[in-house]
């Protein structure tokens, strides 16, 4: 840990970091605070305390914002999404790092390469191929792109965590006869939880907040994710704060839960997964 | 990257008298290990590999999406560059945003990471508090500075209410105040991901290169500038290239806040870019844009990589 060891006078420190504290959390204070708020009083104390706690707000923005449905699609493409990715990509890292699959190597630097390529570059032919094939507008169809962009990332991060582990049980197996999948479902599955629950978080996260990707490729309102469906709700209750902030915070407290329960492993996976490529 | 290494040398005597046993082997040995990357490496093909190829051809040809492209050379690069003012617009705007992301997250980001190492009491609360906003949907984020920014309801107003005037402005109504004000909000939510980042980066730097600095006599600066810069120089470098990159790529906040406007004031390649395709229908222009976008990004990565072949001296 990086921390001085002779008297250093921190009240400085102190003092800005606590001022961006606020500049960090006061926004989202403030979309809580007017989420139980009638508009009555958002109009006339739009930031501070309601001075009398309106609930009525989050009721109404449940039923106004179909958010039974859009969370319900939400959930599924997490779901869909995050099982695609564990299992396609789980596969991939573990031929990757263990069964030395000749041009291995080769194959990393082409997942790299094209990770980094622009959505914006392939999106156009995408989305005519994607309705040639009939898979515009469908919850298959947003969840393989999810899968397919989002697994790079999973089989960088699962490929070093795999080879961080020792391969001593693997081999004990293959030498009781065990085949290749066997080894794989038996022996490596129970011990890739903690990667998997890394990518796993990581991926749900990213999709739960997914909005350009579903805004081009989804427009039934029966299928839309939260994010997209929440932004047509917001244009439509422009005005309305007290409501479009319930919904809001509807929309996040899912979010934040897991964030805050899980934090480390949530910040590991990404600091992993954005530098140790 | 970390390469394995571990296949050399790996099998290289096998039992030349059994056939089969060779064959199963290489099966095992050669074949079998792809067959678990192939159904992800399909998708990948599908979604992301061959549209980016038909992507560069159909940059080359007047398309509306449906029915048959029409090539046209390299028209749409000429319109966009000569004649297309919007483009150069938004174009100009990336810039901006470039520079903007580049510098300001990044000061903050330092000088918070730097702040936050020294502390002990409270210093976990505060990496939360400013990590938060970083998993906020883009929406969310969005809407909530749409809330704040808000000439009537917003900080402005509050201020003037009390006394301070002059700043209940409609900043993403105005030509001069949008882009700037949805970089703001976008980096609200941005520059604590990158403050954990360089967090960690410091925490790996040894802590005998502190007490050598101090022995010989380096303040405060000093220890920053030749030692905590260079220990998380790789990081550091590897977030600008990432970042120069991404400016180009954004559409989310702007499209949420803005759609661009008032009058193209906030426009950038990306949302240009969707406008062209998905509500013009200019198939091919959009693709123009995509590649034009795709260009960029590879200059960037590629001057990158230059760099650090020559040993990141920079």
């Amino acid at each position: 840990m990086l921390r001085r060891k002779g008297k250093v006078n921190l009240t400085p420190n102190y003092i800005i970091l606590l001022l961006l504290t606020v500049f960090s959390l006061g926004p989202m204070v403030v979309l809580v605070f007017n989420s139980i708020k009638n508009n009555l009083e958002l109009g006339k104390n739009p930031l501070g305390l309601p001075s009398q706690i309106y609930m009525e707000n989050f009721a109404e923005a449940w039923i106004q914002g179909g958010f039974a449905t859009t969370m319900t699609n939400s959930l599924i493409f997490v779901v869909g999404t995050v099982a695609g990715v564990l299992i396609l990509g789980g596969m991939a890292a573990y031929s990757l790092a263990r069964l030395d699959p000749p041009g291995g190597s080769g194959y990393m630097v082409y997942m790299l390469t094209l990770s980094t390529l622009p959505f914006w570059l392939y999106v156009i032919p995408l989305f005519i191929l994607w309705r040639n094939l009939g898979l515009l507008n469908s919850r298959p169809g947003l969840m393989i792109i999810y899968i397919a962009l989002n697994s790079p990332f999973a089989i960088f991060l699962l490929r070093s965590y795999l080879i961080s582990l020792p391969r001593d049980f693997e081999d004990a197996a293959r030498v009781d006869g065990a085949n290749e999948w066997q080894v794989m479902s038996r022996v490596v599955l129970p011990i890739m939880w903690p990667g998997f629950l890394t990518v796993g978080l990581v991926v749900a996260l990213a999709i739960w907040g997914e909005f350009q990707v579903a805004l081009i490729f989804l427009h039934d309102d029966a299928l839309l994710p939260v994010t997209t469906s929440y932004y047509n709700f917001q244009q439509r209750f422009g005005r309305n704060w007290a409501l479009t902030s319930a919904g809001a915070v509807m929309m996040i407290v899912p979010v934040l839960v897991i964030f805050l329960a899980l934090q480390r492993r949530f910040v590991d996976g990404l600091t992993q997964g954005g530098l140790k490529l | 990257m970390q390469m394995s290494t571990e296949s050399v040398g790996q099998n290289r005597i096998l039992p030349s008298h059994s056939k089969s046993l060779l064959r199963g082997n290489r099966f095992r040995k050669q074949l079998m290990p792809w067959l678990f990357i192939a159904p992800i490496t399909l998708l990948h093909l599908m979604v992301v590999v061959g549209p980016s190829l038909s992507g560069a051809y159909y940059s080359l040809t007047e398309w509306s999406g449906i029915g048959d492209a029409e090539f046209v050379g390299l028209q749409n690069f000429q319109e966009l560059f000569f004649e297309d003012r919007n483009f150069r617009i938004a174009f100009q705007h990336n810039i901006y945003w470039l520079a903007f992301f580049v510098t300001v997250p990044f000061i903050v980001a330092l000088a918070v990471a730097t702040l936050l190492a020294q502390v002990r009491r409270g210093a976990m609360a505060m990496r939360t508090a400013f990590f938060v906003p970083y998993v906020l949907p883009s929406v969310v984020a969005a809407f909530i500075w749409k809330m704040l920014y808000n000439p009537q309801l917003g900080i402005g107003a509050v201020l003037a209410n009390i006394g301070i005037p002059g700043l209940d402005h409609a900043y993403l109504g105005d030509k001069d105040t949008a882009l700037g004000a949805i970089m703001f909000a976008d980096n609200w939510h941005w520059w604590g991901f990158l403050m954990i980042l360089f967090l960690t980066a410091m925490q790996n730097i040894p802590m005998d290169l502190y007490d050598a600095a101090k022995i010989d006599g380096a303040n405060r600066w000093q220890e920053f500038r030749h030692v905590t810069l260079p220990g998380i120089r790789p990081t550091l470098l590897f977030m600008l290239m990432m970042t120069a990159i991404w400016s180009f790529l954004g559409f989310d906040y702007v499209w949420i806040l803005t759609q661009g406007g008032p009058a193209g004031s906030s426009e950038l390649l990306a949302t240009y870019l969707y406008k062209q395709a998905f509500q013009r229908f200019e198939a091919g222009y959009g693709a123009a844009i995509g590649i034009t976008i795709s260009i960029i990004a590879g200059i960037i990565a590629t001057t990158f990589a230059v760099l650090r072949k020559r040993g990141w001296e920079v």
